[in-house]
Formats: C-alpha cells, structure tokens, sequence
C-alpha cells in the first residue's frame, strides 16, 4: 500500500504541470521525438527533455533510441493507478451526495 | 439528471455540479447545520463525522472532522465570507492531512431549477499544482473526479 502511495505521489507530481499534461496529450495520438514535442510549446529542447525526465521518472513515458532520436510514447496502463484513484474519490462524493438525496426525501424533523 | 459534473476552468478552478430534487432552501440548510451535515458529507462508506462545527455568518468558523472505522481519521477547517440566505455561500477551507493544505476558495451557489435546486460549487485554489494535488488527495468529503486523466490525454 505504501508504494501504491509513493508511486501516485510521483504520478501525481508529473501530473500537477499543464506542460507536461500537453505532453502527455500530444504522446497519446502517437510516439513523438523532442523535437516533436517542442513544436508547438515556444519552449526550447531542453525545457522539453527536462519534462520528458520527469514524465519518465514517474513511469509515464518510454523513451527508445533510434539513431540519434529518442522517440518517447506513453507507458499503456500508466496512468490506471490515478484512475483508480480518482474513481474512488468520484465514488465517495457520488455517496455523499446520494445520502444528501435521501436526506432531503426524507420528512423533515421540524 | 442528478449526476455529477466536474470540470476544471482555467489552471486553478474547479467547478461541480449537481441536481437536487428538493428545494434550494432545504439543500442550503443541508450544507450548514451540523445535523444535517453530519448525515450526509461522509465520503466513502465506512467514515463517520464525529465532530462538526458550522458557524455561517461572515468570520464564522467551520470544522468538520471525519473518521473511519478502522481508526484513520483527519479533518478540515475553514472560515464563511459572505452568506445569502438560501441562494450563496462563500468560504474558504483547507483540510489538514495533518498538515494544512493551500486555502480552497469555494463559492457555492443554489438556483431553483424545475421544482429542484442546481447546485453549483466554484473552487479556486492559488495554483495549478495546488489544484492538482487536491484532486489527487481527496479535498474535501472525498470528492474529485476521472477527468483529470481525461485533461491530461484529450
């Protein structure tokens, strides 16, 4: 549980950037190389590869070399434990809001 | 018709929305009064609210603290701005985990809609990152929703 936590933390923190979500947006229609990605930011190459070590290190993306290129492409399923998550969070206030429901159906005390 | 809807604005709000049968009145009460508050804003199955202090006049202080059966507990606390009776409330709330997190700026808002009330909640929080991170842990009553993951791929 412990390194479920750790690792959405890391999942999380690569998340917490609109950068690096373009990134991933742009990485879900297909692999890109650096040069790819900084197209359409007005960001520089290495402002680019920065992100991608961060998207890396939290096991987002893969990068694989050809060449001198090292095209990057998402990881399937990486994204599946924020899912979870996420769902799990959407489902507690689906709950609070279905009580509330019935709360409110209910007659009323005074 | 009473599903919930949750978006993101901008790099800092976060706007649900939601459909109540009943009218905008009894769902305003609903989010102030502690009796009420306290059967209803539990989260996921399995927490209770055992403690609930609701104060709604300006300055006045709100905390709720939730507790889960298996002894893990945490809690919230926060200020009310401005009220107007049964129509808008504004506050602010930071939950501690323990430790505070950045201020949610949270103007709530009910309108009569059909024989129901659409419920709005506005959130502001200071940064992009802080709103991130309040969807990954949770917020308040465990709220939050999937579409981060449908922002960060569509």
């Amino acid at each position: 549980m412990r390194s479920f936590d750790i690792r959405l933390d890391t999942t999380f923190g690569a998340l917490a950037d609109p950068t690096r979500r373009a990134i991933l947006a742009q990485l879900a229609l297909g692999e890109a190389t650096v040069m790819d990605i900084a197209r359409p930011f007005a960001m520089s190459q290495p402002a680019v590869s920065r992100h991608l070590k961060v998207l890396e290190g939290a096991g987002l993306i893969v990068r694989r070399i050809e060449g001198t290129k090292r095209p990057c492409r998402l990881v399937p399923g990486a994204l599946d434990a924020v899912d979870d998550w996420l769902r799990q969070l959407r489902a507690g206030l689906e709950a609070n809001y279905d009580r509330l429901d019935a709360l409110l159906a209910a007659p009323r005390p005074n | 018709m009473a599903k919930l809807d949750i978006t993101t604005e901008g790099d800092t709000h976060v706007v649900v929305t939601r459909h109540f049968a009943a009218a905008p009145e009894a769902v305003y009460r609903a989010h102030l009064e502690p009796a009420l508050i306290q059967q209803w804003m539990l989260g996921p199955d399995g927490w209770s609210m055992p403690v609930c202090i609701s104060d709604p006049r300006p300055g006045g202080r709100l905390r709720y603290e939730w507790a889960s059966e298996d002894g893990k507990g945490f809690f919230l606390t926060g200020e009310f701005v401005e009220l107007t009776p049964f129509e808008r409330i504004v506050h602010v709330e930071r939950m501690h985990l323990p430790d505070p997190t950045p201020d949610n700026h949270i103007v709530t808002t009910f309108a009569a809609h059909g024989t129901g009330t659409l419920m709005t909640m506005r959130m502001t929080l200071p940064d992009a990152e802080t709103r991130t991170m309040m969807l990954a842990t949770g917020m308040e009553h465990g709220m939050e929703a999937g579409y981060v993951r449908l922002e960060a791929l569509i």
